[in-house]
């Protein structure tokens, strides 16, 4: 055999190849880390045929400016809401075809509603998980601070004469002001989805006056910090601070962290599945935003991320532990208190950069 | 005939560096610059105008005039902007010095070596790259945090009674500024010591110099070039460091990197963000460029 047949043989065998590449169908997912039981995916591939390459991210900053700059790739994305909305002002999604969703029967309708908020009519986006921002705790230390067994509620992260106490062991916050800024307004008393600059700088003095008792403003920190023991209260996202209570179950080096929903309310987050205008497999997209609202597919998630999903349905399938858990799937009392947040316009949102800035550096 | 071909020779062997600096600096500069004179916009990309070469060349023009340069009358209005650069000249200036201070006795104590040993040493100081630098100062948390390595043979010790606080401060950014650059330090001043002439030190030893004396006014001087190189190694990169200060330093630091990131990301300010790039750049180049055509001079004079 020469030289040329055996690259004869080599173009043949790439063109077949590539051929067959064709036509297998694949969906590009880029998703949050840790965020989906694999087992999913695999049972998705075998149902369907369509090949899953999936891709996790860890910021919505990160997901955003991908997205922003064009030409991704993906098929399936998973923004924050908040963000979604800013995103499909940009241009960076395109309209559902609910023809193909047939499952968007099983949604639950109390958070589809909140959701339109940010995508009215929830034409580009179907939930995946939601939760809360709220605080974080190392049990036995809020118990020895505190001297009682009840949740804390936001009078120990903003009272100062509270935040105070917990000094030393330490407390987190995370680095965005567009989550803790809310909170701040709602401990006041105040609209918590204020955009009026006044009633921001209110809820940045608030954050001045506890500034002197915080270790670290930092949006991911706080999970291990918990997990280990070195801080003891963090205002947080639900979700990670589940993830910190399970570490620091297996760890076994007695440390036990619990999150409570603080009764004055609390912010409300989305995650939702969306299809980039410029998705490459438009129907495979379709195929798996349908299959990911199956009430048992979704209930598998939920058990494995430990977040409440927006799926009526599914709620049968979920694990007790779950569901029965009120910091995850809140009473219906609290959830009436939970609130959410519309994006700040571009000229409130330098006010805000600033006053965030001051309030994180201390000048 | 030959001479001509080998002067054209030359010429492509130079341009090749020329080329690589033009594909890889200069045009991606120039985009930034671009960016920086732009608007935000809710659009892909997030400013305007964004150049749309379909338009032609009128469509070009015209996004020329739309062109301003409110982003850096901005940065100067903000003093947010010129204390964060002030902070990170601060920082890299102190880190440098330290860096300098840590890596200049053990590049020279390696040129010392007997030859045998020394691509041992070498091996030894380049050895840590062999591991992500992430996790390396990631390992720096678990060793500086409160109950941390550090804290607990101190107090086993009994150097200290209350465990230092050291995590989440400056003295962290300067201990994993000082760690990881110290190669890009050692490396070249270990290179200039090397090459050195040992007999001029004995020299003037006979004459009577005094050892330390001989150090200053040869080794050192001799190895100028390497500690010059070494600084500008360290210092470069440390004015710009975004991942030091995010995981060591504490939220009260504030820095350029920061800075950039959170317009980038957190504002999605992408014409803000460049034009504080573009200041760095200038920031960090006008001096270099002052300091080459100084040493230049000097070296004329010398002739």
């Amino acid at each position: 055999m020469g030289i040329k047949s055996v690259l004869l043989t080599a173009t043949l065998t790439l063109g077949l190849a590539s051929s067959a590449w064709a036509q297998e169908r694949v969906v590009n997912i880029y998703n949050w880390s840790d965020y989906i039981d694999d087992s999913i995916l695999t049972d998705f591939t075998k149902e369907t045929g369509i090949k899953v390459v999936y891709d996790t991210f860890d910021s919505n900053e990160i997901l955003e400016t991908k997205l922003l700059a064009g030409g991704t790739g993906y098929d399936v994305v998973v923004p924050t809401a908040s963000f979604l909305q800013r995103q499909i002002a940009a241009g960076v999604f395109q309209k559902l075809d609910k023809s193909k969703l047939p499952n968007l029967s099983n949604m639950w309708d109390v958070i589809s509603e909140r959701i339109q908020k940010y995508d009215p009519g929830n034409e580009y986006s179907v939930d995946y998980m939601w939760g809360t921002t709220g605080l974080g705790y190392n049990v036995d230390k809020a118990k020895a601070i505190l001297g009682t067994d009840e949740k804390p509620t936001w009078d120990v992260l903003f009272k100062p004469e509270l935040a105070a106490k917990f000094k030393d062991c330490g407390i987190h916050i995370l680095d965005s002001a567009s989550d803790v800024l809310p909170s701040a307004l709602a401990y006041l008393g105040l609209n918590p989805d204020s955009h009026d600059p006044d009633e921001l700088a209110k809820a940045g003095a608030l954050l001045e006056t506890i500034r002197p008792y915080v270790r670290k403003f930092h949006s991911s920190e706080y999970i291990n910090g918990l997990a280990n023991g070195d801080i003891c209260l963090a205002l947080g996202y639900s979700g990670d601070i589940f993830q910190a209570r399970d570490r620091a179950a297996e760890a076994k080096a007695g440390v036990t962290v619990d999150y409570s929903i603080p009764p004055q309310g609390a912010q409300m987050w989305f995650d939702v599945m969306a299809i980039p205008a410029d998705a490459p497999h438009v129907a495979e997209a379709h195929e798996f935003i349908n299959y990911m609202m199956k009430p048992e597919v979704i209930a598998k998630a939920s058990n494995f991320t430990f977040y409440a999903n927006g799926n009526k349905a599914s709620q049968q399938f979920i694990n007790k532990d779950v569901l029965d858990d009120p910091a995850i799937y809140p009473t219906p009392e609290v959830l009436a208190k939970l609130f959410t947040v519309a994006p700040y316009d571009t000229k409130v949102q330098r006010v805000v950069t600033r006053l965030w800035t001051k309030v994180v550096t201390g000048q | 005939m030959q001479k001509f071909i080998a002067s054209v020779a030359s010429r492509l062997v130079i341009a090749v560096p020329y080329f690589w600096l033009l594909i890889f600096f200069l045009i991606p500069f120039i985009i930034v610059f671009k960016i920086s004179l732009s608007e935000v916009a809710m659009s892909i990309p997030p400013y305007a105008p964004a150049f749309d070469l379909s338009a032609g060349w009128q469509g070009l023009k015209d996004s020329f005039g739309q062109f301003s340069w409110d982003n850096y009358i901005w940065l100067v209005e903000d003093p947010l902007y010129y204390k964060a650069y002030l902070s990170s000249l601060l920082i890299a200036a102190v880190s440098t010095v330290l860096t300098l201070i840590v890596g200049y006795p053990i590049a020279y104590g390696m040129a010392r070596a007997p030859a045998t040993i020394r691509p041992t040493l070498l091996m030894l100081v380049i050895l840590p790259f062999w591991t992500s630098f992430l996790i390396r100062v990631y390992a720096w948390i678990g060793i500086l945090k409160p109950e941390g390595l550090l804290n607990q043979f101190l107090m086993w010790a009994h150097v200290i009674d209350t465990p230092l606080n050291i995590l989440n401060t400056n003295t962290a950014i300067f201990i994993g500024i000082v760690y990881s650059y110290l190669p890009f330090l050692i490396l070249p001043i270990y290179s200039a010591l090397e090459k050195m002439d040992y007999s001029l030190v004995e020299a003037a030893e006979d004459l009577g110099c005094p050892p330390i004396l001989a150090f200053w006014k040869i080794t050192f001087r001799l190895s100028m070039p390497g500690v010059i190189a070494g600084c500008f190694l360290v210092f470069i990169p440390a004015v710009g460091e975004f991942v030091i200060p995010d995981l060591l330093g504490g939220s009260q630091t504030l820095m350029i990197g920061k800075t950039l990131w959170s317009e980038f990301f957190s504002n999605r300010d992408w014409p803000v963000s460049s034009a504080v790039a573009v200041v760095l750049l200038l920031l960090l180049i006008v001096p270099i460029v002052l300091f080459q055509r100084a040493e230049a001079r000097a070296q004329e004079s010398e002739k």
